[in-house]
């Protein structure tokens, strides 16, 4: 069963069109939601909510129709805002436990959620103290908290990445990846930046101007067309030739090595290969902002690819 | 990627009990209650209310002070009168704390935190009237209690009239509360920052007595009594004295109070309009803002 689906979305606004006959379908795992700003990925959360209204079609979320059981959705489901939505004078866990008790958790079971939800998402002692001398990361933690506590099967994740400096940014998308791999939550989240994305979805949606410009698997593709980055401390030259004399594409950049992805049997090869030579692996990784290049490759078809 | 104490606790699912719609309600009530006395924020919160609240204790100590030891029943200040006597420490009270439970949550976009889980707006708006009544109502009703209790300890005459007097405070006291909370949330809800809305509050009620007090001098100049009465409509202590003097028979409080059965009646349809139109502008402003 997909967690979300929309048929026909269309969200008019006096004067801009925020969704235009938007359908998609996605199933459970970590989905991103790529668009510039404006391109209405603030609006279809609001909508996918059930808060907003659209103005023609219809959609679905965790089966539950958004029109008729908003109510049942926001049982189920988290939401973290892009925006600053924190009172400054209360603390993390007064904040996180009122939260959680507005969806429905006893006082009790309300406090251990909030402690256990706090910690996961990286805030120890200092959820004690008032949230307006938090850092940004901090508070962006405390937002995840509040999304996560009363432990929905989907979280919508808002821009988390936002305004985050590159050590918070691969923190935060290393808790998101974690949210879906680990916790089995769900998750729809959204960035301008289709790179960081790529790294941790599972399922990636682009939207411009409120259109659908493309939806698919990550894995799809990266797998048949991607390219490894390797770094090894020491012996980049003597690795890449005994990849290369076994047949393996391979050229060096910078420190690394960048290695054309056959199939399978590379990631073989590259082990066996760093095995054999007695070398010690750094880095093995899919190279990034690859997705950049597949939709820059070619015009993006119209409608659900799925 | 990520740090290894964080790994080591592992996610653990919640299978608990996920209580209705009351239990929200109740829950948005108390914290509300406590945020309107400064609870569960830093101390400078919590200075202002319980200040206000000690000061609204003074008289009534006072009063049954000079009571025992003057053995004169009339030192007693009247029930009824309590809240329109020390009406600026109230105004005051509502002032400070009508913006803690309306425009806080507004100024810090925290109010679609609520709209996303199961809270509805109508009821979001009902808990806030609701909790800000009640600590108004606490703030009035425990003084006018412990001038009652003063009362019968020091043993002033006719202990039936008494109750009836004290319960028709009371009444008069919860009637004070939701009026005065109708109009400090609306106000407040209006001006998102603090300080603004503090004024905004005290304003209106400073404003509305002048006001009200002017025309009514200039009325009762020309004999023109009927219209001082009427004009009392438009300030809330004289609009609640209104009801108090000519539906619950108690002695007046304020300046004028229009005539017969039929002022108070008018006078209490005007407070049940307050109430519901507050509810009415509150729903769609939080409404509103749970979209932004």
């Amino acid at each position: 069963m997909p967690i979300i689906a929309a048929q026909g979305l269309t969200m008019r606004f006096p004067r801009v069109t925020a969704l235009d006959d938007l359908t998609v379908a996605v199933e459970p795992g970590v989905v991103g939601l790529v668009g510039a700003n404006g391109a209405g990925k603030s609006t279809l959360i609001k909508i996918l909510l059930g808060l907003l209204p659209p103005t023609s079609g219809q959609a679905q979320v965790l089966g539950l129709d958004i029109a008729r059981e908003g109510a049942r959705i926001r049982e189920r489901v988290g939401f973290m805002p892009e925006y600053e939505a924190l009172p400054p004078d209360v603390s993390a866990t007064e904040f996180v436990v009122h939260m959680a008790r507005m969806s429905g958790l006893p006082p009790t079971a309300a406090r251990e959620r909030a402690a256990d939800t706090l910690r996961h998402v990286g805030l120890y002692e200092e959820r004690y103290r008032p949230i307006g001398g938090y850092s940004t990361g901090m508070r962006q933690r405390v937002k995840l908290a509040q999304a996560l506590v009363h432990d929905p099967e989907l979280v919508f994740l808002d821009e988390p990445t936002n305004g985050l400096d590159p050590a918070g940014r691969d923190e935060m998308l290393g808790l998101i990846r974690r949210i879906g791999a680990e916790f089995g939550i769900s998750v729809l989240v959204t960035s301008h930046l289709l790179g960081e994305l790529e790294r941790i979805c599972d399922h990636v949606v682009i939207i411009d101007g409120g259109r659908l410009l493309r939806s698919q698997e990550v894995a799809a593709y990266t797998a048949a067309s991607g390219a490894l980055t390797v770094e090894v401390e020491e012996g980049r030259d003597l690795l890449g030739q005994h990849l290369h004399d076994q047949g393996v594409a391979v050229r060096p950049e910078g420190r690394f090595l960048v290695i054309e992805i056959a199939g399978e049997q590379t990631y073989d090869l590259v082990r066996d290969g760093v095995a054999d030579l007695g070398l010690r692996l750094i880095r093995l990784e899919q190279r990034r902002h690859h997705i950049e290049e597949v939709f820059a490759a070619g015009p993006a078809p119209q409608g659900v690819t799925r | 990627m990520t740090t290894s104490a964080i790994h080591d606790i592992g996610y653990r699912h919640y299978d608990g009990r996920r209580l209705g719609r009351a239990y929200v309600l109740r829950s948005l009530f108390v914290h509300n209650l406590r945020a309107a006395f400064g609870l569960g924020r830093p101390a400078r919160a919590k200075v202002m209310p319980f200040l206000l609240a000690a000061i609204m204790m003074l008289p009534a100590v006072g009063s049954i002070a000079a009571v025992a030891l003057t053995k004169q029943p009339e030192a007693l200040i009247r029930y009824s009168s309590y809240a329109p006597l020390l009406q600026i420490v109230i105004a005051i009270f509502l002032a400070t704390q009508s913006p803690v439970l309306a425009s806080r949550e507004l100024r810090f976009h925290v109010v679609p935190m609520y709209f996303s889980r199961p809270v509805g707006h109508l009821d979001f708006v009902l808990a806030k009237l609701a909790a800000l009544a009640t600590a108004l109502l606490a703030l009035m009703a425990v003084p006018v209690t412990l001038l009652y209790v003063g009362g019968l300890v020091t043993r002033v005459p006719g202990p039936r009239d008494q109750l009836l007097h004290y319960l028709g405070g009371l009444v008069g006291c919860v009637l004070f509360a939701l009026v005065l909370a109708s109009i400090g949330l609306v106000i407040a809800a209006f001006t998102p920052r603090r300080g603004f809305g503090v004024a905004a509050v005290i304003a209106v009620y400073m404003l509305s007595s002048a006001v009200v007090v002017i025309i009514q001098e200039l009325a009762e100049a020309q004999t023109n009594f009927a219209l001082a009465g009427w004009v009392g409509l438009a300030t809330p202590f004289n609009l609640v004295d209104i009801v108090q003097v000519r539906l619950l028979g108690t002695e007046a409080a304020s300046r004028a109070q229009p005539p017969g059965v039929t002022g108070g009646v008018v006078a209490l349809a005007v407070c049940a309009a307050l109430v519901a139109g507050a509810t009415a502008v509150l729903y769609a402003r939080f409404r509103k803002a749970g979209l932004s």
